[in-house]
């Protein structure tokens, strides 16, 4: 490679909305399941000594995560980080959360933030690469939604 | 493409919608109309009662959007009883919360009060007089709650959060999904615990460690359970166990019903409640110690508190803590011994005496609130017993400490010896 060739795939997923916006940012993909209240401090990192990715941030990323888990208050935690700019980008996720979904209507209504929230199919998450670089573009709720991925 | 998405809305739910009563109203329902088009769900249901946990502070967006109810003129339409706040409001010296801390915190308290919600201030509403009918529809926050009101009474919720447990309450409806509808609350998975020692289960700590298990293996998941002894008239024995099961069921996983075969209202038998084809897995001691075990950061060594409590003390397990008690010698010095519950359950434990008792043995009574929500335990403590799988849980993460899960009687000896004692025999 000469670096300056076709040497980067991009690469479209279509999922569902969940909840409406556009956002790009560096994948994360995240190996378990977290509750973002009690499992994400107010400044957006994981502190969920439970989880594998204990210790990393999500502020500005495109997190991808099979689903959520846990509290129910993960949704004032969620539109918190939304309100203070410490949440991630998007969400993808694996089945349709109402605890997530909320949390971004809220911030929505009250602060003119909108945060996108997709639904893929379980078997599309294991295919988006930690680290890709990532355009997230939903409708409203629940049209369609894409994922495009640019792998370096 | 349809031109109109779901869901179908009646005329009364349209001029909700339309601001025809008034402005909270309709920001209520467009939040659950949002929800309804994220989950597919075709139409609205009503619900009878609604648990809002929206009132323990977790920041300026949960305090702006109660509040902008309020001014907006908002009003809960169904009873609706509170979970817990960051303050207790009865004992003002146990919190040491800092200035930003009191006062946002209590607005937040106070507005939920001002839209017409109840402030029973607990996670366990249904041991303070709210329990929902069988089959009812109702929209219950808070995790533990979620749990037991569907699984142990046998109403039906979905897992609701902050926010939209409020506009559940302000427009009466909810989406009809999740676990209001009859297939979904069918068992995917089948937990039989009939290998288990009935010694072991016998030990009120397996019970939580029943519920780490549970978690870990289900997921979200619908489970039921075979092979568990219980009887929910016993005067609270089995309702306490399950409330421990469920707690850290619903933290460990993301569990909002599981089926006591047998036991809870939905399962006289696994027939009436197994999805076909759903997997047996058998559970052994070994398993259930397994799962104990990673409810602990420590095994052993000196203690610094002991929090009881979570999810809030019962007026039976007040009862079987006094019992405990009698006659035994006080805590030591050394370590702080809390348990968390409600004003409700205070009362009455008051008037039995069993409060008392806790505070003759060293003990300090804390209510509205729990105490690894919100900054109550001494800041330089390191270890700490629970008898509480959820907050074994999570403490470690919220407070920066190590946690030693254990039964409430050794919890107690533990307490007054200041080291973690624990029978290792009753697992093998």
């Amino acid at each position: 490679m000469n670096g300056s060739g076709p040497d980067r795939a991009t690469r479209e997923w279509t999922g569902r909305s969940l909840h409406q916006g556009t956002a790009a940012g560096t994948l994360l993909h995240l190996d378990a399941p977290l509750s973002f209240w009690g499992g994400v401090d107010s400044r957006g990192t994981v502190v969920d000594h439970h989880h594998p990715q204990h210790g990393v941030s999500l502020t500005g990323r495109v997190v991808a995560m099979p689903s959520g888990r846990g509290s129910s208050s993960s949704t004032a935690v969620l539109a918190e980080l939304i309100r203070s700019r410490a949440a991630p980008a998007a969400l993808l996720l694996a089945d349709c959360d109402t605890i997530l979904v909320i949390g971004a209507l809220v911030a929505q209504e009250m602060y003119d933030i909108a945060m996108p929230i997709v639904e893929l199919v379980p078997e599309q998450l294991p295919g988006l690469p930690d680290g890709a670089f990532a355009v997230v573009a939903a409708g409203g709720a629940p049209g369609p939604a894409t994922v495009t991925l640019e792998e370096r | 493409m349809s031109t109109v998405a779901p869901p179908a809305l009646t005329a009364h739910e349209e001029a909700m919608l339309a601001g025809d009563e008034g402005p909270a109203t309709a920001l209520c329902m467009r939040l659950v109309v949002g929800v309804a088009r994220a989950n597919g769900a075709e139409r609205l249901v009503e619900v009878e009662s609604a648990h809002g946990d929206g009132c323990l502070y977790h920041g300026v967006a949960g305090l702006e959007f109660t509040e902008r109810l309020v001014e907006l003129g908002g009003r809960v339409r169904v009873r609706t009883t509170l979970n817990v706040g960051s303050l207790d409001l009865l004992h003002p010296g146990m919190v040491r919360a800092d200035a930003d801390l009191a006062g946002k915190g209590r607005r937040l308290m106070d507005a939920h009060v001002a839209l017409g919600c109840e402030p029973t201030w607990s996670c366990a509403p249904y041991q303070t007089g709210h329990r929902p009918a069988a089959g009812s529809h109702v929209a219950w926050a808070e995790s533990n709650a979620i749990a037991f009101v569907n699984s142990v009474l046998g109403a039906r919720t979905d897992r609701y959060g902050d926010f939209l447990d409020l506009a559940a309450a302000v427009t009466g409806r909810v989406p009809f999904a999740g676990l209001h509808r009859s297939e979904a609350r069918r068992a995917e998975l089948v937990l039989d615990l009939s290998p288990v020692s009935r010694n072991l289960l016998d030990h009120d700590a397996a019970w939580p460690a029943l519920g780490a298990l549970l978690g870990e293996r289900a997921g979200t998941r619908v489970a039921a359970l075979t092979g568990l002894p219980g009887d929910l008239t016993d005067g609270g024995r089995t309702e306490d166990r399950l409330k421990a099961l469920g707690a850290t069921a619903a933290s460990a996983g993301g569990v909002a019903l599981f089926h006591v075969v047998g036991v809870t209202p939905e399962a006289p038998t696994l027939d009436a409640v197994v999805r076909p084809g759903a997997r047996a897995v058998r559970v052994t001691n070994a398993d259930l110690r397994a799962a104990r075990d990673r409810l602990n950061t420590v095994t052993e060594g000196g203690l610094d508190a002991v929090s009881l409590g979570t999810p809030h003390f019962s007026v039976a397990e007040f009862a079987q803590l006094a019992a405990e008690l009698a006659d035994g010698p006080p805590f030591a010095d050394s370590v702080a011994v809390y348990v968390s519950t409600s004003r409700g359950v205070l009362e009455q434990a008051r008037e039995l005496g069993y409060a008392q008792a806790v505070e003759r043995a060293g003990g300090r009574i804390l209510t509205d609130t729990c105490t690894y929500v919100t900054p109550v335990l001494d800041p330089r403590a390191r270890t700490v017993m629970t008898n509480s799988g959820k907050w074994a849980w999570y403490a470690p993460a919220n407070l920066g400490i190590d946690t030693v899960l254990g039964s409430l009687a050794e919890c107690v000896a533990s307490a007054r010896s200041g080291r973690a004692v624990r029978d290792e025999r009753v697992w093998a």
